[in-house]
């Protein structure tokens, strides 16, 4: 937001903050000082509230006090009303930082004589103002001087003086006006008003109704011009200023487990990305809560807070469910980690959940949030708006580096990943639950169909539910693709004998090679043996034969000595 | 209205009599007017010549700036400037304007 309070200070006109939440950031600042803005919508759009509001954050927060002039409600009327959100009217009259003034006018009374003006009315506002030292003054419906006086053109001079004169006074004004059939207001007030004008709307589309607020001129400011849906409740007006955001949210390095640890392993072994958006779509009953409650629990479990939206079970069955398949939420709801936030998405409109979702997560500031299923919010011909909300609500979690988990129910009947392709281009994580129909059984498989800057795993992998939690089963590729159910325990099985068998022969190997080496070496001894005899016997020979030569020449010499021959 | 606790024979009495002198009943007026403009003393002098035609000496006039007494506005719940009220006979009426149409001042002090 200093971006936005940047480019204020660029801009001359002077704009008093109305305190109203969101309403400031879309205005630049809020309404434009001195001058009188129009606000105006419906019956019942909020115009007397937003105008309530406006004067009460600048009596408590700006120190700005402020007069409301009502033309329709009276001052007990008033108080009681704004007491429900917490204003104490009472109070701040009391402190001198209010004034209240009802203007009541009995058509049945009055009887035109001629000329007039409505001087009284200017010397009333002025002695309001002046009593407080007002600097801001709301008109609550002064469209209501129609009903009351009879002569138009008189009433339409006076309330032009009137304007001019409020930006003499200087003072900040929202005069409320109700909406017309062709113009903004019935009374064509905006003709008067022309500085700033905003529309209040409270639209009722299939049964639930959505506040939204739109800027539709603001002289000498830019504004946002979008329609910026609003909430109202115990604590007053809040305008979300979503759509403002740019994509220039920080990034986080930082990784966060699933809570299923061969899940991690397929995305790098580390999980997935803090602030990132992940998806788990797939088809009914196939676990996509199971694995929103493993990454919530997982989340808690390492001291994060967790909040978790679910729009079709009850928190208490959820964690019942939960606890069958072993994991026990509960107490990290005791320890406050984990709220729950349970309600129907028929309950409020896209654009209430939006606020809804806001309002909480601004509450309860978690680290996590899971919203479980998204898609029950609408039905398929409002895919765009549902793209919207869901854009919204993740620029929102992405700028508090909140990481979130969206769980999506996708149809049958229709391509898994075309049924959420309107919403993929928004996610970073998308795990894709399939079932695998294969020889007459349904089995779950897991894929990661996406993860950005992530190398992650392209195997379909099995995964049961089983009392310890979600498991991974390891992958059997047969002919057919991957092996699930039983035709993977058969595999398993045949795999088994298929190792025991080499098992043995191996063994088996290793005997034969023994055997034979023992065989060698005693035929390698045989032998020796031989070569021994036979080398014995021919020494014998030898020297035998060395004996009888030596033998010979003794008796060579012998017989030569006798004859006394020379040799 | 003064025999409001008496006896029922002493209202319709009362109710009786009130029918037959209908007139005779005290006009109280009040002229908030906004200042000293053409506008107010013309409201001023009309409304006394119309006083003076029809109502007698029965009536008690009372003229008020309220630029003078500018909390009266908020009291007396008036917006516009020249504002007349009629406080008795009853009912309330505010006359407004600067009572140059005389029949519709007359209709609005229930005189016609």
């Amino acid at each position: 937001m200093s971006k936005i309070a940047n480019a204020n200070t660029t801009i001359k006109l002077p704009k008093s903050p109305t305190g109203i939440t969101g309403f400031d950031e879309i205005t630049l600042g809020g309404l434009p000082t001195g001058r009188p803005t129009l606000v105006c919508g419906g019956a019942g759009c909020g115009k007397t509230l937003f105008g309530i509001e406006f004067l009460v954050r600048g009596a408590t927060q700006f120190n700005e006090p402020g007069v409301f002039m009502s033309f329709e409600e009276t001052i007990e009327e008033l108080t009681i009303n704004v007491a429900s959100l917490g204003f104490d009217l009472n109070k701040l009259i009391k402190q001198k930082k209010i004034a209240l003034d009802h203007v009541h006018i009995e058509r049945s009374e009055i009887e035109e004589t001629g000329e007039y003006d409505l001087e009284a009315l200017f010397i009333r506002l002025e002695y309001a103002i002046d009593s407080i030292g007002a600097k801001r003054v709301v008109l609550d419906t002064i469209e209501s001087l129609f009903a009351g006086l009879p002569n138009q053109l008189i009433l339409r001079a006076e309330l032009r003086r009137l304007f001019r004169w409020l930006k003499e006074k200087g003072v900040t004004a929202i005069i409320t006006g109700e909406r017309g059939d062709e113009t903004l207001t019935r009374q064509g007030l905006e003709e008067y008003v022309s500085d700033c004008v905003i529309m209040l709307d409270h639209r009722v589309t299939e049964q639930t109704s959505t506040r939204r607020l739109r800027v539709v001129k603001y002289r000498g400011s830019v504004h946002g011009t979008n329609e910026y849906p609003f909430l109202i409740d115990e604590s007053g007006f809040s305008v979300l200023p979503v759509t403002s955001l740019g994509l220039e949210h920080k990034v986080s390095n930082e990784r966060i487990s699933s809570g299923i640890p061969a899940l991690d392993d397929m995305l790098e072994g580390k999980g997935y990305f803090r602030g990132s958006t992940v998806l788990v779509s797939g088809t009914a009953g196939i676990g996509k809560t199971s694995i929103a409650a493993h990454f919530a629990a997982a989340a808690c479990k390492r001291g994060e807070r967790v909040l978790y939206f679910c729009f079709e079970e009850s928190p208490k069955q959820l964690i019942r469910n939960m606890l069958s398949i072993g994991i026990n939420l509960e107490p990290w709801v005791k320890k406050g980690l984990l709220q729950f936030q349970a309600s129907r998405p028929t309950l409020y409109g896209l654009e209430m959940h939006l606020a809804v979702t806001h309002k909480f997560v601004n509450e309860f500031k978690p680290n996590v949030v899971v919203l479980d299923p998204i898609n029950t919010f609408v039905t398929n011909d409002k895919e765009f708006e549902l793209r919207t909300l869901l854009m919204r609500i993740i620029d929102f979690l992405k700028v508090k580096q909140i990481t979130a988990l969206f769980t999506s129910l996708t149809r049958s009947d229709c391509g898994l990943e075309g049924s959420d392709a309107g919403i993929s281009s928004l996610i970073d994580t998308w795990l894709l639950l399939r079932d695998i129909e294969l020889n007459g059984e349904r089995n779950r498989g897991i894929y990661i169909l996406k993860s950005r800057g992530i190398a992650n795993s392209n195997q379909i992998r099995e995964f049961d539910l089983t009392d310890k939690g979600v498991k991974l089963r390891d992958v059997y590729i047969g002919a057919n693709g991957v092996l699930t159910g039983s035709a993977r325990i058969a595999q398993e099985a045949h795999e088994n004998s298929e190792m025991l068998a080499r098992k043995y022969e191996i063994e088996f190997k290793i005997r034969e090679i023994e055997r034979k080496r023992k065989e060698l070496e005693a035929q390698v001894e045989a032998m020796r043996t031989d070569f021994k005899s036979e080398e014995t016997e021919a020494n014998k020979i030898i020297e035998e034969e060395q004996q009888m030569m030596k033998q010979l020449e003794q008796d060579k010499k012998v017989m030569a000595t006798s004859r006394k021959a020379e040799f | 209205m003064k025999n409001r606790k008496s006896p029922l024979i002493g209202a319709t009495n009362t109710f009786e009599q009130s029918l037959t002198k209908p007139r005779e009943e005290k006009h109280v007026l009040r002229l908030y007017i906004a200042g000293k403009s053409g506008r107010s003393i013309l409201a001023i002098s009309n409304l006394k010549k119309i006083c003076k035609e029809y109502l007698k000496n029965n009536y008690e006039l009372e003229i008020i700036d309220l630029f003078q007494f500018p909390d009266l506005a908020q009291v007396e719940q008036i917006i516009a400037a020249p504002t007349l009220i009629k406080e008795s006979p009853l009912p309330l009426r505010r006359i407004i304007g600067d009572m140059s149409n005389t029949e519709k001042v007359l209709s609005g002090l229930n005189l016609k």
